[in-house]
């Protein structure tokens, strides 16, 4: 038997690293801030570091329980924590890169008022991500999902006093929210079917009962799919996520693209037993996945904020995750989360470390010929571009190529069809990543003499300082080396990753005949089509750098319409938010609020008052009066002794 | 015989008291209000409560309607002027008064069968029989009586006391 | 001749509200304290004639009792008046009236 590997510690430690220093942390020096932080995530760090290495001796699945809950009737639900092999992965992500951005940030931040409250708050997610990965039950993953869009929300809007920021703090949180009524929903259903929301008794039940297929679990399914769209920013609720780039780069690195818009992926990785029975589900799930991969490529094509090119490209890359679980290829959809931890941590960082170098400017039409000025920036990374681009033997290639081709190989009838969108996108992605990359670090210099107001430094262009470069070049050794856990046998490797996860999420399909061959030769059409983007991004902002005015001016409403967005923003609000705000301020407030509610206090104080004033008439002062008074109640009272319940007196 | 005397007494008694309301100047009321007592002195005789009867004169009209002469001398109380103060006295305070006289003396003439009848001589009180009662059964009640009145007069001499 | 207890009974109901009818029209304080001796009265006849109908000392205990509380008002209402004499200057009812709201 397992000892007892105290599971509970690893989100309380960051926990309690948010308690002090954001309690105390005002009145820190800055080291003092900066230690607590490390520690609080090197710790968790190290925890899973030592569970990883005894993993093999352990017996699966571990769980903990730690403390009951709720415990009403027939329900209940209890503290309690699980590991298996999902959760090691996810654990192994969140705390190794979330301990690399923290040293990171220590850099980035230096100069920032508020320095205590970004690490307590940076805590604080991590307490609420670690348990949203290690829960044993819905209602406490359910705790941290909501935890960690609250982490968002107070991160997003760090620079409060920027009215931009504040709003997108409150529009992720707004969307978030209407993604939780899904999962709310689907919790409901789930209690009202399995009567627990234990992952354990869940799905065993279900695994004990072959016959149900669809109906309510296409329901259950369903209302999950909501909740994952709203937290890993799929259409329709992506929303939020580009608008969330007016946080610190440090947490667009560590919030939206490497762990917490990963938890939808997470939640239907950890339940697929659900949507293995609903073939719909899974069909929606796929689509949207594609349709959202490839609708986020074409607006990062024509975007000029960097990081804006990066979010919508994590936008992209999640739908690739969401494919892969569409076409029942778990494992595949975790692996590339996996990478993508690694090499759009790496993107945003670096991008960081650029607008740092140039104090503060993130446009890239302001960029240009950083090459030579910061080379460490500029090789790590290119290790980035190369990995998310899929160009073997990077990171990205084989995460990505093994989702297409499990698309491709799918049993569903729309697999080729969502192959084909997906080589697509991969084209378009590397294409829109060559084309940062040019912009940023090639050319002549179009940097500004003038300085942001944000990083006021002056001067002139500098590479970072190593404690933000350090994490950078580790993070690109893990981009080049981290997809060698997947390699599958057609290309010579063993798919390490997929047989790690198989207790957990099934086995993984291979096609049936000729399967070898036919997964290298769309290898090979996947590397074609990359090397096809880069080509065109060479052509367009390296040789002819006149060229994308002329293509743009030429396309003027295709250009126009990628470069707002589609409009959406604008869509959702005109159709969505301001007849809610009209409804709200008019018919809630003035009619319901004011009129009835206050009114109706209103109209009974006057009342009240009208009736005192009555009464007080009787109270003259006046003697014959009362006596007056007195003589009629005394009549009354005659009146009812002997009539009323006095007739029974009997004179003797 | 009984009820020519009845009829008598108790006709003077109406009178008086009716006189009471009538007349201004409250000496005249008082000196009414003592030919009320007196006759009723006679009516508790005609029921056979002489005891009470003595009482009544020594007590009611012999000290405490002197005490109200006096009181009216000592304030000089003149005439008084017949003006209206209240009108909840009389809109409400006379059909209330009128009701009681009308719902009592139906109860009482209602009932009168039952009631029976008094004849004199027909249940005499002695003044044995009353101290038999008061000083035995009730010796608690009428010790405390005269600690009650004991505080009456603490009570009335330092109102009434001029302030030095 | 006999005469029934209930033509007592009435003329204690006369006098009593022939008393509350002279507190209600009354304007001299005095006066009216008198009504209320006079309603006290009446109650005491009402007790000697219950007191003979039913062969029972307890109701002349009573009325004993009655006239001994009733001295004992008097002289503190009356000590009352004189105090109210000497600081209002009045013996008008009407205008002693401050208890109100």
């Amino acid at each position: 038997m397992t000892s007892s590997l105290h599971l509970w510690l690893i989100p309380l430690v960051p926990f309690a690293g948010f308690l002090v220093n954001g309690l105390l942390g005002r009145r820190f020096p800055k080291a003092l801030v900066t230690a607590v932080a490390f520690i609080a995530t090197l710790i968790p760090f190290l925890q899973v570091a030592s569970i990883a290495l005894h993993f093999s001796s352990l017996t699966l699945p571990y769980t903990e329980n730690v403390a009951p809950w709720i415990a009403a009737g027939g329900f209940h639900a209890d503290f309690a924590f699980s590991l298996d092999q999902l959760t090691l992965i996810m654990l192994l992500v969140v705390t190794g890169v979330g301990f690399l951005i923290h040293i990171y940030s220590a850099g980035y931040m230096a100069h920032e008022e508020g320095y205590w409250r970004f690490f307590a708050y940076l805590n604080l997610f991590m307490f609420f991500m670690l348990t949203l990965v290690l829960a044993e039950n819905f209602l406490l993953m359910f705790v941290g999902w909501e935890g960690v869009g609250l982490a968002s929300y107070l991160l997003i809007g760090f620079y409060f006093t920027k009215d931009s920021a504040a709003k997108a703090g409150k529009k992720a949180f707004v969307v978030n929210r209407i993604g939780d009524v899904g999962f709310l929903l689907a919790m409901f259903l789930l209690i009202a079917h399995f009567g627990t929301l234990s992952f354990g008794e869940i799905f065993s039940q279900v695994g004990q009962h072959p016959e149900w297929q669809g109906g309510f679990l296409t329901a259950i399914a369903l209302f999950l799919i909501l909740g994952a769209t709203g937290k890993s920013a799929q259409i329709p609720l992506y929303v939020w996520l580009p608008d969330a780039m007016e946080g610190p780069t440090p947490v667009s690195a560590l919030i939206h693209a490497a762990t917490m818009v990963t938890a939808g992926v997470y939640m239907i990785a950890r339940a697929h037993a659900i949507f293995d029975r609903s073939p719909f589900a899974l069909s929606t799930i796929a689509i949207i996945g594609t349709a959202t991969a490839l609708f986020a490529a074409t607006i990062g094509l024509v975007q000029t904020d960097i990081k804006r090119v990066l979010a919508y490209s994590t936008v992209s890359q999640l739908g690739y995750m969401f494919l892969a679980c569409g076409v029942a290829a778990y494992s595949s959809g975790i692996f590339h989360l996996l990478t993508h931890a690694f090499f759009k941590a790496l993107l945003f960082l670096s991008a960081g470390s650029v607008i740092h170098a140039l104090s503060g400017e993130q446009d890239m039409r302001m960029m240009g010929g950083l090459r030579k000025k910061i080379p460490i920036t500029f090789w790590t990374m290119t290790a980035a571009v190369f990995a998310i681009s899929g160009f073997p033997p990077f990171a990205g290639f084989f995460s990505k190529d093994e989702i297409l081709y499990q698309a491709f190989i799918s049993p569903n009838p729309l697999g080729k069809l969502l192959w084909f969108v997906g080589l697509l996108t991969a084209g378009l992605t590397s294409f829109y990543m060559f084309r940062l990359w040019y912009l940023t670090f090639f050319g002549e210099s179009r940097a500004q003499a003038a300085a942001h107001d944000d990083h006021g430094h002056g001067h002139g262009v500098h590479e970072s300082p190593w404690i933000m470069l350090a994490p950078l070049v580790i993070l690109a050794i893990l981009s080049v080396i981290g997809g060698w856990v997947g390699v599958p046998e057609a290309l010579g490797g063993h798919a390490e990753i997929a047989h790690f996860l198989s207790p957990v999420t099934g086995p993984a399909h291979e096609a049936a005949e000729g399967g070898n061959s036919m997964e290298l030769l769309l290898a090979a059409v996947s590397v074609a089509v990359a090397l096809t983007g880069w080509f065109f991004a060479h052509l367009m902002y390296f040789a002819k750098p006149e060229l994308p005015a002329q293509i743009a001016s030429k396309v003027r409403g295709l250009y126009l319409l990628l470069l707002n967005k589609y409009w959406i923003d604008e869509l959702y609000g005109a159709v969505i938010v301001t007849p809610l705000l009209l409804i709200s301020r008019y018919v809630l407030k003035g009619l319901f609020d004011t009129g009835v509610i206050t009114g109706g206090g209103l109209a009974m104080g006057y009342t009240a008052q009208g009736l005192g004033s009555l009464v007080q008439r009787v109270q003259s002062g006046n003697i014959r009066s009362y006596a007056g008074w007195l003589a009629l109640g005394a009549a009354a009272l005659l009146l009812l002794t002997y009539f009323g319940f006095g007739t029974h007196l009997l004179f003797r | 015989m009984h009820l020519v005397l009845f009829f008598i007494f108790g006709g003077l008694c109406v009178a008086g008291a009716l006189n009471l309301l009538l007349q201004r100047h409250p000496i005249n009321s008082a000196l009414s209000l003592i030919v009320v007592m007196t006759s009723l002195a006679v009516l508790y005789l005609l029921l056979g409560a002489e005891f009470l009867a003595a009482a009544q004169v020594i007590v009611y009209s012999g000290a405490i309607m002197v005490l109200f002469t006096f009181v009216i001398m000592l304030l000089n109380a003149g005439k008084e002027d017949r003006t209206h103060g209240s009108k909840a006295a009389y809109i409400v305070g006379f059909p209330g008064a009128a009701a009681v006289l009308g719902i009592l003396a139906y109860i009482f003439l209602k009932q009168s069968d039952q009631l029976g009848s008094a004849k004199l001589g027909g249940y005499l009180v002695t003044t044995s029989d009353l101290s038999r009662v008061l000083f035995r059964d009730l010796l608690l009640p009428f010790e405390v009586t005269s600690v009650l009145i004991l505080i009456a007069i603490l009570g009335a001499v330092a109102l009434a006391r001029k302030e030095h | 001749m006999i005469v029934p207890i209930a033509y007592y009974l009435v003329l204690s109901a006369i006098l009593f509200s022939v008393g509350v009818m002279a507190f209600l029209i009354k304007r001299n304080i005095i006066t009216v304290f008198m009504s209320i001796e006079l309603m006290l009265n009446a109650v005491n006849l009402a007790f000697v004639a219950f007191a003979h109908q039913w062969h029972r000392v307890s109701g002349q205990i009573f009325v004993f009792f009655v006239m001994v509380v009733a001295a004992a008002e008097a002289a503190v209402g009356l000590a009352i008046i004189i105090a109210i004499f000497r600081t209002r200057n009045t013996l008008d009812v009407d205008q002693v009236d401050l208890m109100k709201l």
